[in-house]
């Protein structure tokens, strides 16, 4: 294929690629959209809602119709890319979107022909739906439309294998836009010292100064100056210059967002980051981010060929590529007459230009006239021909209100420029608010809220001469330094005045689809429809008709759809209001917001110093909040029911090791610990003498139980604490809260040591033959060590804590060791344990053991609204304490009142049936619907110490109800149930005792 | 009790299964074994430790022992190659009776060295602070988080930073400066 279109002398390497299945040539450097018209494809997509054939409108990010998929190999598929974004490279293969079967013969586009259906507020229309048909019409009609209508590219459904990174960056300045405004702030900014990153969304700073081939900046051409300012800039150490970079976001105290297209523009996959996202925090700011040329609305402003005038001059100058060969400018700004006359130097003939101003400026209709171009004054157009590609344009002139002959003149490419419209877009996300200018017929950034300021055409300053000084000083200010120059010499700049908002003139009750939002298909005659059914403001406007709330967010739309909106309603501008503008600025990837923030790095995995152990003996594990807990451990064939059988049976009949170092653990230090302790606990700790623990039980202030744990005191002025593994974060939180801001008078200091013990859990009768070949420096005999005692001394030979608890009813240690002997010393204990046959246990043995001596689980049996009183653990509040936090609580009348829910046992009728956690106790098999639970099942096991299945409960008044028969209704039927004790094993506790 | 000779419990710490990033521009390393203690308390009692007692959030150092003073009375105490019962020893004999709180944090947490030209560009992978020099100087230490971590981030010289992070967050900071790295390179 050859490049028909392309200017002769084009040097750029030849590179080749596909569109639609189409292989083409391109040249390196060139944007999709640019490779495409160099070989005169316009055809590109098909609209939104009618199918309609859709073209380039613009030369950048604004786009709104060239969205392609780019397909790069398995899971690397990226739907609703801008064409004119998407940079060239070999083998680059792209397609169409919103077609079928083919972009050049689709059957959606009946939509367009029954246009009448899918009129503005169609979608709510719908939901409201015709009387007769009920909600069926939505179910089987409507619905099925919209969703097969709704969308645009389609969704990838691999894994994306690319990397994403993620930076956070500090910068005194930074620069967004490196357009003259941008480059000058930079460059001003930069001899400052200070640190400055300059970013711009393209593919090469510059801006409009790429496409600059007139104008002179100091005697240098535009684009040479340009190159300088650039060179100087990256050869600043303190500055940083980052091409393909979009500044998309703004958010508090001057956090700006910024997304790097790393690697798609190269052949190659990415070996590092696909793209990259910064979070940049700013000292200040410069918004250079320039103007969006505005279509013009006129019936037919849609086909391939018809697109903004200085995307014309762009795809010429830049890329070497003429738009089309006979081409019409209608415009109502002078900036389209230097690309007229851009074109017409190119040997691109320019039928004319149809100006909407009755007066247009002199000295633009004499450089057209001296180029041979003809000038239409007072035009307006009446319509277009073409189906696939544009072909003619009505050209009519306008007298008063009266419009009068179209002359319809043959066209392969017509120019439009309705004027500019800043791009308020950061600024206004800064939270700043705009500001209408009537006489200008333009939102302009008012004062700043944050640190920063706007330069050049953002802020209305169109002239090269004002861009430049402009971001001179902002640059300058922004780094706190006077500015070094007073003004830049320009020559040859292009006319900088006018600006059409709204529809053009047309005759009475003329037809045809004149288009506001290109994405969504909104046309004229939908934003007038639905303020005459009633919207008044421009934020109902937009949602009953979807104006620019596609994903080019109406960059190129917003205004002509407020100015109609406006006129219709006979309000001003300002009147009808502006919709917000908000992050991000162009779509970004998923991909750039997860960073490495998935898979194992999504969260912290947090590993026990014995996981590794349990990994290479099989077990199961289960996650604990951020931990990974050994679950259970199956031998060969083992489902995980005989499993937990197994372990427990074997942890009641010899022994049980049990890896407990998940459990929080604070070291409370000081003089005034044991004084802390008691206003922290329950539970009085005065008297608690070293060497002693005792089971603690924490409150909030409202007196319900948040945590509880053994708790052992290991001098006067040192208590070892420990939490429930989920806890621990919360509890240490709530102590240090306390102490900072109720208690800051105590001398005492908390130290979180979870991770600092390693913690093994021996239980079971034979634990005492286990452990003591281990030990040393103490004596762990029945008599010399009791239970709920605590000893120093080592352990296979390092310092270690152990503790004689046990969570099982069985006699119990619990070693402590530092983290990184936890695994020898488990594999010392493991191997005394074999001799006895002792099992390695998991968590839900550990759960079931405790379940069958009654013990709680905090969060299991409570759920933020039980007292202690309600567990029948009222023998572990101190009656004689004058207060500890939640103590006041606790003689609420609500608190003390008769027929709280009350922990129980609870044994089925059938002894094979194990109720479900969480359901529903009644009084009754069948209660009326309607009827108040009395209570839920918490805990339910299998019990291997009995033989059945056991369960805990809160239930009403649960305590006084011993030996009723409740029900708990299934599905399936109630399941008889009687009220018992929850201490299903060894209520005496005598297997604890030996 | 036993009287029989128990072999010591060998030593395995949290990354001994995880490869450290090492390259040109960027490598981790384990900081050797270390005696660590939080000091709560007056800030003079660093003294009978060995360095001079630091200002906020900065290091001060004395033969291979640091402190890191991480809050109004909290210090980070580290002594690489120590032994922590003989430090405990040590300082018990040597600090005012009931004015600090000493705890023994030696396996709680690993020390990282990170280091080369892009040690900051990664850290900022997951730390939102300032890591310029003039906003983070040599010898400056502060506790604050990488992503879902946190951590304890000194910095030694310009292009090497200590880190200090809980052990079972290791591998987690690891992998994610990993990523840092290779995401950090141009293609």
């Amino acid at each position: 294929m050859s490049e028909h279109f392309r200017l002769s002398g084009a040097t750029g390497r030849a590179v080749r690629f596909v569109f639609d299945g189409v292989t083409y040539q391109g040249r390196e450097g060139d944007t999709l959209a640019s490779a495409l018209l160099a070989n005169g494809v316009h055809l590109i997509g098909r609209s939104y809602k009618y199918h309609r054939p859709r073209g380039m409108l613009t030369a950048g990010a604004e786009e709104p119709n060239a969205l392609v998929a780019v397909e790069r190999g398995r899971g690397r598929m990226t739907p609703n890319l801008r064409a004119t974004q998407i940079e060239l490279y070999d083998g680059l293969v792209a397609t169409s979107q919103n077609r079928w079967p083919s972009l050049a013969f689709d059957v959606g586009v009946i939509n367009d022909v029954a246009g009448k259906f899918y009129s503005a507020g169609f979608y709510y229309k719908t939901f409201m739906g015709p009387k007769f048909a009920g909600t069926a019409l939505w179910t089987r009609v409507f619905e099925p439309i919209v969703r097969y209508a709704a969308g645009l590219g389609a969704r990838p459904t691999d894994p994306d294998p690319d990397r994403y990174a993620q930076f956070y960056a500090h910068c005194d300045v930074l620069v967004c836009g490196a357009g003259p405004a941008g480059l000058a702030a930079a460059l001003a900014a930069a001899r400052s010292g200070k640190d400055v990153i300059l970013c711009d969304e393209q593919s090469e700073p510059g801006g409009s100064l790429l496409h600059e081939t007139t104008a002179t900046i100091d005697g240098r051409p535009a684009r040479v100056w340009a190159e300088e300012g650039l060179a100087e800039l990256k050869a600043a150490a303190n500055v940083r210059v980052m091409a393909r970079t979009q500044a998309f976001g703004w958010y508090a105290q001057n956090f700006v967002a910024l997304s790097e297209r790393v690697a798609d523009h190269l052949a190659e996959l990415p070996r590092g980051a696909r793209e990259r996202l910064w979070q940049v925090r700013a000292k200040r700011v410069v918004i250079a981010t320039g103007a969006i040329e505005r279509p013009i609305v006129f019936p037919g402003n849609d086909r391939p060929g018809v697109m903004l005038a200085e995307a014309g001059r762009i795809y010429l100058n830049r890329f070497g590529v003429k738009v089309g060969s006979r081409v019409v400018v209608v415009t109502a700004h002078d900036s389209a007459y230097r690309v007229a006359l851009d074109l017409a130097a190119a040997g691109v003939t320019v039928a004319a230009i149809a100006d909407v101003r009755s007066m247009p400026l002199r000295a633009r209709m004499q450089e057209a006239e001296a180029a041979g171009i003809r000038v239409i004054s007072s035009a307006t157009v009446t319509g277009t021909k073409g189906r696939r590609r544009v072909s003619g344009v009505g050209i009519a002139q306008v007298g008063g209100d009266v419009v009068g002959g179209t002359d319809w003149i043959a066209c392969d490419c017509l120019l439009m420029s309705g004027g500019w419209t800043p791009s308020v877009h950061l600024y206004s996300q800064s939270r700043g608010k705009v500001v209408w200018h009537e006489d200008r017929q333009m939102f302009l950034p008012g004062a700043s809220v944050q640190d920063e300021r706007s330069a050049g055409a953002c802020r209305g300053s169109f002239t090269l001469e004002a861009a430049l000084s402009e971001g001179d000083r902002a640059g300058a200010e922004a780094a706190g330094i006077e500015t070094a120059r007073p003004s830049f010499a320009i020559t040859g700049e292009a006319g900088t005045e006018g600006g059409v908002l709204g529809r053009l003139p047309r005759r009475p009750g003329a037809k045809g689809k004149a288009f506001v939002d290109f994405q969504n298909d909104v046309k004229a005659d939908d934003i007038e429809l639905a303020v005459q059914e009633g919207m008044r403001s421009i934020e109902h406007v937009k949602r009953y008709t979807t104006t620019g709330m596609a994903t080019d967010q109406g960059k190129t739309s917003n205004l002509n759809a407020l100015a109609i909106a406006a006129g219709k309603l006979g309000r001003s501008i300002p009147q009808v209001g502006l919709t917000t503008f908000r992050q991000p600025y162009t779509p970004v990837t998923f991909g750039a917001f997860a960073g490495a923030n998935r898979g194992d790095l999504f969260d912290p995995v947090r590993q026990t110093p014995i996981h590794s152990w349990a990994e290479e003996n099989g077990a199961a594990f289960e996650d604990v909040g951020l931990w990974k807990r050994a679950w259970y451990f199956p031998k060969p064939g083992e489902d995980m029911h005989r499993a937990v059988l197994r372990e427990c049976r074997q942890t009641r009949a010899t022994a049980g090791i049990f890896d407990a170092s998940t459990l929080g653990k604070i070291e409370v230090v000081g003089p005034d610990a044991a004084v802390f302790m008691e206003k922290l606990y329950t539970n009085p700790w005065a008297k608690l003498e070293p060497g002693r623990c005792r089971y603690g039980l924490m409150l909030n202030e409202a007196g319900f139980v948040m945590d509880d744990g053994v708790i052992a005191r290991m001098a006067d002025d040192r208590f070892h604490v420990t939490t429930t593994t989920g806890g621990a974060p919360r509890v240490l939180h709530h102590m240090e809260d306390y102490l900072q801001t109720e208690f800051p008078d105590l001398r005492v200091w908390l130290t979180s040591t979870t991770e600092q013990w390693a913690v093994i859990a021996v239980q079971g009768p034979k634990a005492r033959e286990i452990v003591a070949p281990l030990v040393a420096g103490f004596d762990i005999s029945k008599e010399a060590m009791p239970h709920m005692s605590i000893r120093e001394g080592t352990v296979c030979g390092v310092p270690a804590r152990v503790m004689r608890v046990s969570f099982t009813g069985e006699l119990g240690f619990e070693i402590n060791v530092p983290a990184d002997h936890g695994r020898a010393v488990w594999e010392a204990v493991w191997a005394e344990g074999r001799k006895v046959d002792a099992v390695a246990y998991g968590t839900e043995a550990m759960h079931v053991m405790r379940a069958e001596k009654g013990y709680i689980i905090v969060g299991q049996e409570t759920d933020g609204t039980v007292t202690p009183a309600d567990l029948g653990l009222n023998w572990a509040v101190g009656k004689a304490k004058k207060d500890f936090v939640g103590k006041r609580s606790l003689v609420r009348p609500d608190m003390i009142v008769d027929g709280r829910k009350q922990l129980v046992g609870l044994l089925t009728e059938d002894p094979a049936i194990v109720l479900e956690e969480g359901a529903q106790i009644t009084a009754t098999a069948a209660p009326a619907a309607g009827t108040r639970a009395l209570g839920h099942v918490t805990s339910s096991y299998a019990s291997p110490a009995l033989g059945r299945s056991i369960a805990l409960a809160m239930v009403a008044g649960g305590r006084d109800r011993s030996g009723e028969r409740l029900y708990v209704p299934m599905p399936g039927g109630a399941i008889a149930v009687t009220i018992v004790d929850p201490v299903f094993v060894d209520p005496k506790g005598e297997r604890l005792d030996v | 009790m036993s009287d029989r000779s128990v072999a010591v419990a060998a030593r395995r710490g949290p990354l001994h299964a995880v490869s450290l990033p090492k390259g040109e521009t960027f490598a981790v390393t384990r900081a050797p074994d270390a005696a660590r203690f939080v000091l709560r308390g007056d800030p003079a009692g660093v003294a009978a430790f060995g360095p001079a007692a630091p200002g906020m959030l900065r290091a001060s150092e004395s033969g291979s022992r640091a402190a890191l003073r991480l809050g109004p009375d909290e210090i980070l105490l580290l002594a690489p190659g120590e032994d922590a019962e003989a430090i405990r020893g040590e300082l018990a004999a040597k600090l005012p009776a009931g004015a600090h709180s000493l705890v023994d944090v030696s396996h709680r947490q690993i020390g990282l060295v990170v280091e080369g030209r892009s040690a900051a560009l990664c850290l900022a992978a997951g730390c939102p602070l300032d890591l310029r020099p003039a906003a983070f100087p040599i010898g400056m230490a502060t506790r604050t988080i990488f992503l879902k971590a946190e951590i304890v981030l000194w910095r030694q010289a310009d292009d090497r930073f200590h880190v200090e992070v809980w052990r079972s967050f290791a591998p987690y900071l690891v992998g994610h400066l990993s990523d840092a790295h290779a995401g950090s390179s141009d293609p």
